[in-house]
């Protein structure tokens, strides 16, 4: 279930499908990745994707990071939703990694998530996210 | 034997089960039996420890020493630092440990 | 000496406020051990084996008098008098209470320093040269460029969760000072037509599998390192093995696919992130580069006066050359005989800290052989800084000799050790006590780790030793021929392991067959090139 979701537009009811049966077929306008899925064999259909579901099964493994920005420096600008063992201490790097829904397996409380994004002001590098990197700050 | 250790969860120290609570000597500890499992999971919900464990142990009439090197060296501190063990003021207190 | 803007400052507090909020958590119960571990870990903050350990950082080993004397007031506020300086440049504290940690911290960020990424699977502390500013061989400072990457790694978002811990070096000398080549990533700054670059070397370590890092650029160009570091990070990060933790550093990554493979990938990635902007302009290398300008050098041709003859042993040893005309670098050993390899009192620090001010434009260095730099000395001051190191033993004259032990803080402290490791370093300190003896064996290195993950660098030792768990009892394996420097090699096993009365017999057999086979003035290690092992095996098993 979605807990927190950063987007305006409507929810995608299809259910999303592995990233092997997308490929093999399919018309599917919804995928899920695994951590050991290559987010790069979506860039030739992402204009026809609405949602991609990248699964953390264990917070600790750091993949869906590299794949959520993959598919937002192709140009994705569908939903993209981290799963599974999503914890508020994570959520702001994933936020800026281009993720924009969050279904954690727990429950998270609403405050604790909007002062996790609150928490750092600047940042020091760019992402997939619009935050602008403090050396840029500094430059101009 | 069967001791359980762990660490107090604000400072840190070792500490050892006594029967009824947690005490920073090993000479405090007693034999948990078959029950160390079950007191390890109340004392850690209950926060009054940090990542126990059960141990073996031998009873001696010092009191009981534990059977690995590494949980020796815990229950008095460094060995090369005797001024910051339990025992300071004992320089025979580490002769066991090794 | 870098130092914080606002927005640096701002960046460091938000960390202590976000550690106080999860410290809190953990004491009120909010979240357990299991999920506490990894927050806390990812702040430096582990759970040893008396107690709670904290490792601060310190960002290439580059610390200002301030900074030095709010790390002995932490030992003496927060710990218990004494802190240890890391073969990574850092300072470890033994007896930290959770309940103050944040607290610490905060006095930490009030002298622009912190504990972040000190450990976790994430970017650790960048280590370089300990000389860095005042060597004669460097083509550049390589701090800045280490700045520059500390802020670059610091909350990087895509590589917090690595799959395994990320450790960078960056030198600019073609004498490696840093152990370069044994780390994840490690960079030499080189100049290729007046334009300033670095060489690239991937996938080296210790621990369980040592590997020396090979090249895989021999030339980026310092406006597209980030880019290129990024791109090297990004195909570790989802293409390192994440299913079994002793086969998780990048090393093992760049060895089964191979290096042309992997460089392969990073040339792709590369062009691929290049186009994404998130190289800082030159500007800001330049901004950064302009804290780090040469201090106010006093043109002076002033030599120290060598009459005092225990100074001049320790000027010959522990004093090297300068950039600077009439200036000298200056190396404290905190390896005194029979002492713990590292450490340094509060008081011991604070006077370390007094006479950077005093003497060496207020700077210190951290060295990753667990000494102490002061890299900017002029030689008129040389006798009054040894004076002052000697009233506080400090004068310690055994600089890369076989005293000049580097040794992991073993299962003295360290819940992860299968052995002690001070108490081997403080006895073979002890057996070759005679200076004279010491210096007419030259520069040997001698490194103890007390397990398998290599933290005191036996490896890289001219003569290594390792600390195993046999039958629950220490046991001490020897290694010879290994180096951290230029001339990086991995030490090879002599046989069969020692006691801890045995392994000091050993070394010292190993000595003397040395002693015995030199040609002219090799050093062990080159002895040990030529001859091989065989001799050295007779003499300690024959």
């Amino acid at each position: 279930m979605v807990e927190f979701r950063y987007r305006d537009d409507e929810v995608t009811e299809q259910p999303s499908v592995t990233l092997d049966a997308f490929l093999d077929q399919s018309n599917a306008t919804a995928v899920r990745l695994e951590p050991d899925d290559d987010a790069r064999a979506l860039i030739p259909f992402l204009d026809r994707l609405t949602l991609i579901e990248v699964a953390f099964p264990k917070f600790r493994d750091g993949r869906g990071y590299s794949s959520a920005r993959i598919l937002r420096e192709a140009g994705y600008t569908g939903e993209l939703r981290a799963q599974g063992d999503v914890l508020v201490d994570q959520i702001a790097f994933m936020r800026r990694c281009g993720f924009d829904s969050f279904a954690p397996e727990g429950s998270l409380n609403p405050a604790d998530v909007e002062a996790a994004f609150a928490r750092y002001e600047n940042v020091y590098q760019g992402a997939a996210d619009a935050a602008v990197p403090v050396w840029k700050l500094r430059h101009g | 034997m069967k001791l359980l250790t762990g660490n107090e969860l604000g400072s840190g120290a070792v500490t050892w089960w006594t029967g009824s609570g947690w005490s920073i000597h090993v000479e405090d500890a007693v034999d948990v039996g078959e029950s160390g499992e079950a007191i390890l999971h109340a004392e850690e919900g209950a926060r009054r420890v940090n990542a126990p464990y059960i141990i073996d142990a031998i009873d001696t009439p010092e009191g009981p020493r534990p059977a690995h090197i590494k949980d020796r060296v815990r229950a008095l501190g460094p060995t090369v630092r005797p001024d910051l063990t339990l025992k300071p003021a004992d320089p025979a207190a580490g002769d066991w440990i090794i | 000496m870098y130092k914080y803007d606002n927005y640096d400052q701002a960046i460091v507090d938000a960390r202590v406020a976000e550690f106080r909020d999860q410290v809190n958590r953990r004491m009120a119960g909010e979240i357990t051990e299991d999920q506490f571990k990894p927050l806390r870990l990812m702040n430096g903050l582990y759970l040893q084996l008396h107690a709670y350990m904290l490792r601060v950082a310190i960002p290439y080993g580059t610390l200002d008098s301030r900074q030095t004397r709010m790390l002995a007031h932490i030992a003496r506020k927060y710990d218990r008098d004494y802190g240890h300086f890391t073969t990574r440049q850092n300072i470890q504290y033994n007896w930290i209470k959770l309940e103050e940690c944040a607290d610490l911290l905060e006095d930490l960020a009030s002298v622009e320093m912190h504990a972040i990424q000190t450990s976790g699977n994430c970017i650790r502390n960048i280590s370089s040269d300990q000389y860095a500013g005042a060597a004669a061989d460097e083509v550049a400072d390589p701090r800045p460029l280490a700045e520059l990457l500390r802020q670059w790694s610091t909350f990087h978002p895509e590589f917090s969760y690595l799959p395994r811990k990320f450790k960078i070096a960056v030198i600019a000398s073609p004498e490696d000072r840093a152990a370069m080549r044994l780390h994840d990533i490690g960079l030499e700054l080189v100049k290729k037509d007046g334009v300033l670059g670095a060489r690239v070397f991937v996938g080296g370590g210790m621990g369980r599998t040592p590997m020396i890092a090979p090249e895989i650029n021999p030339f980026v160009e310092a406006d597209d390192l980030l880019s290129y570091i990024e791109a090297c990070l990004r195909v570790y990060n989802r293409y390192g093995r994440r299913d079994n933790v002793y086969k998780a550093r990048i090393k093992i990554l760049v060895h089964e696919i191979g290096a042309d493979e992997y460089r392969r990938q990073v040339t792709e990635e590369f062009a691929h992130v290049k186009t994404l902007g998130i190289d800082p302009p030159l500007a800001e290398l330049e901004r950064i580069t302009a804290f780090f300008a040469p201090p106010a050098f006093e043109a002076t041709e002033a030599e120290p006066d060598r009459s005092d003859p225990d100074f001049a042993v320790w000027l010959d040893q522990n004093v090297k050359p300068h950039k600077q005309a009439g200036y000298a670098i200056v190396n404290i050993s905190l390896k005194p005989i029979g002492g713990i390899p590292g450490d340094a009192s509060s008081s011991q620090i604070d006077v370390m800290a007094d006479l950077a001010e005093k003497y060496s434009f207020d700077e210190l260095r951290v060295t990753h052989a667990q000494n102490i730099v002061l890299p900017y000395v002029a030689k008129r001051d040389l006798y009054a800084v040894w004076h002052a190191l000697r009233e506080a033993e400090l004068a310690n004259a055994n600089l890369d000799l076989i005293s000049d032990i580097i040794a992991c803080p073993g299962l003295d402290y360290c819940s992860l050790a299968n052995a002690r490791s001070i108490p081997i370093a403080q006895k073979i300190a002890t057996r070759f006590a005679d200076a004279e003896r010491q210096r007419d064996i030259g520069e040997l290195k001698l490194k103890i780790s007390g397990c398998i993950n290599a933290c005191g660098h036996h490896h890289a030792g001219h003569i290594g030793i390792l600390g195993v768990d046999k039958k629950g009892v220490e046991n001490y394996q020897l290694t010879l021929g290994g180096s951290g420097a230029e001339d990086v090699s991995i030490g090879k096993i002599t046989g069969p392991g020692f006691d801890e009365d045995g392994i000091i017999d050993a070394v010292e057999k190993a000595v003397e067959k040395y002693r015995e086979l030199r040609d002219g003035d090799e050093r062990f290690v080159d002895t040990y090139r030529r001859v091989g092992m065989e001799p050295f095996k007779e003499a300690i098993y024959g």
